[in-house]
């Protein structure tokens, strides 16, 4: 984290990135489902040194009323990063980034979650970035997918999101810190497995159209490992006990 | 055909073919996918998810449990757990001479007292409309509130009422559940109130457990000999 280390090698004659990890292999995601009892719905995700939380309220009374939609239900995101989220205290104040983060993850999530179903009220995601290490947008989107789910909003699909990237000339998938500094491209998607459809699609960087192609690819295929473990966290929470599924 | 039940989760396909998509189900192309974490059951010619988590939303004719938040000069204002509040005329208390200026609401109704009402109408342009002008309804005078999770009520029914049937033979306590997950239990022991309440709640911790009805019952039983 912090500065750009020039002498930084990020793919190495082996084949192996700069934590270890081979070309398509992501880091270690843990999630988990609940764990906050006041919100209708949380979630938790560790992605690589990322660790984020996510509380979900809802469907409920809109504040202020005239935001609220009388044909639908409305949605509201909210990402945050805690001041010691990153080395240098980040000022708590919802910076640039963070709005355009919210943004992108209201819209990401909005054709997932059905809310024609509430008209007149809202959903509000609120997500804390306690520590970050590049790619929170997606774990974000990862955790408030699982989070709604959580609080039992109905959703035609799960979101799960993964970036995709290039870094020494070569496509990667789950860019890094130091991978998203000192690389050449970074590409986040959010998508809907069962559903087969994208909902978050960013690029920041240069890429061929066949890098491009391959970059997709690579992220959806990222994205499947996550939904896998998403799916995973909640049926530990809803169907543990030593159930069969 | 067979009534198959499966644990599913959002996206979750459930199965394919030409079925009839019912609760928390819906249809993309010929694949019928869940839309709520919940249980699936297949019908002859109808899916279903019976969900697991989620908030109350009305249905015309369900009885709710409410509790009075305000009013004004003509109605009030019932806190169902849902995300609409539910509305109370005034001339469904006071009968259809109801004048604004001779009778005061609050002589009937106060701001926290419960009432067992039902649901008179609701749409998606209005607030719920509930009554309370029935047979068993009306201010909830004695009796403990037990909140549970709306989704579990259907459980702690049970098939045709045994569960609830089962508890109130045991305990001895009148059971009075509003679909809205809020559930006023009084009895005339203390013993059997707490046993009630007891068994109220472990259905609620343990409402995707299958053979609940059994643990339930094993619960009430050991409970009386000790």
């Amino acid at each position: 984290m912090g500065g750009r280390d020039t002498t930084l090698v990020l793919l190495d004659e082996n084949g192996i990135r700069c934590d270890g990890r081979k070309v398509d292999e992501p880091r270690r995601i843990m999630i988990k489902a609940g764990g906050l009892k006041n919100a209708d719905g949380s979630a938790y995700i560790e992605f690589g040194d990322n660790k984020i939380l996510v509380g979900v309220f809802g469907p409920r009374d809109v504040h202020p009323k005239h935001m609220s939609n009388t044909d639908t239900g409305i949605l509201r995101v909210r990402y945050h990063m805690e001041p010691f989220s990153v080395t240098e205290r980040k000022n708590p104040a919802p910076s640039r980034r963070e709005i355009e983060i919210s943004k992108v993850i209201k819209e990401a999530l909005e054709p997932a979650v059905m809310l024609e179903k509430f008209p007149r009220t809202a959903v509000d995601v609120y997500i804390e970035v306690l520590q970050a290490d590049g790619g929170t947008r997606c774990a974000a989107l990862s955790a408030a997918s699982v989070a709604l789910a959580d609080a039992g909003i109905p959703m035609r699909d799960m979101v799960a999101a993964c970036a995709a990237g290039k870094a020494a000339d070569t496509i990667i998938l789950d860019v890094n810190n130091e991978e998203d500094q000192a690389g050449q491209a970074d590409m986040p998607i959010g998508y809907m497995p069962s559903l087969e459809k994208i909902t978050l699609l960013q690029l920041d960087g240069v890429l061929t159209p066949a890098e491009y192609k391959k970059c997709v690819e690579t992220g959806i295929h990222g994205c499947k490992i996550v939904y896998e473990l998403q799916k995973k966290a909640l049926t530990d929470k809803y169907f543990g006990n030593g159930e069969s599924k | 055909m067979e009534n198959k039940r499966k644990y599913v989760i959002p996206g979750d396909v459930i199965t394919t073919g030409p079925y009839r998509p019912e609760q928390n189900v819906i249809l993309d192309g010929n694949k019928i996918i869940a839309t709520a974490i919940g249980i699936s059951e297949i019908y002859d010619d109808s899916i279903k998810v019976i969900p697991l988590t989620g908030k109350y939303i009305p249905k015309i004719d369900d009885l709710v449990i409410g509790k009075v938040v305000s009013h004004t000069s003509l109605s009030w204002e019932l806190d169902i757990n849902s995300c609409y509040v539910g509305f109370l005329p005034a001339q469904d208390v006071f009968g259809r001479d109801f004048s604004a200026h001779a009778d005061e609401l609050t002589s009937k109704l106060k701001s926290g007292d419960l009432v067992a009402a039902r649901i008179a109408n609701f749409d998606r342009t209005r607030d719920p409309l509930v009554t309370i002008a029935d047979r068993d309804l009306g201010k909830i005078d004695s009796g403990t509130l037990v909140k549970i999770s709306p989704s579990k009520v259907p459980r702690l029914i049970g098939k045709r009422g045994t569960m609830i049937q089962m508890i109130e033979m045991a305990t001895g306590a009148a059971v009075t559940i509003g679909q809205n997950g809020w559930i006023v239990v009084s009895c005339e022991t203390p013993e059997g109130l707490l046993k009630a309440k007891k068994a109220i709640q472990m259905v609620d911790e343990k409402a995707h457990v299958a053979n609940l009805t059994d643990q339930v019952k094993e619960m009430l039983e050991s409970k009386g000999e000790s």
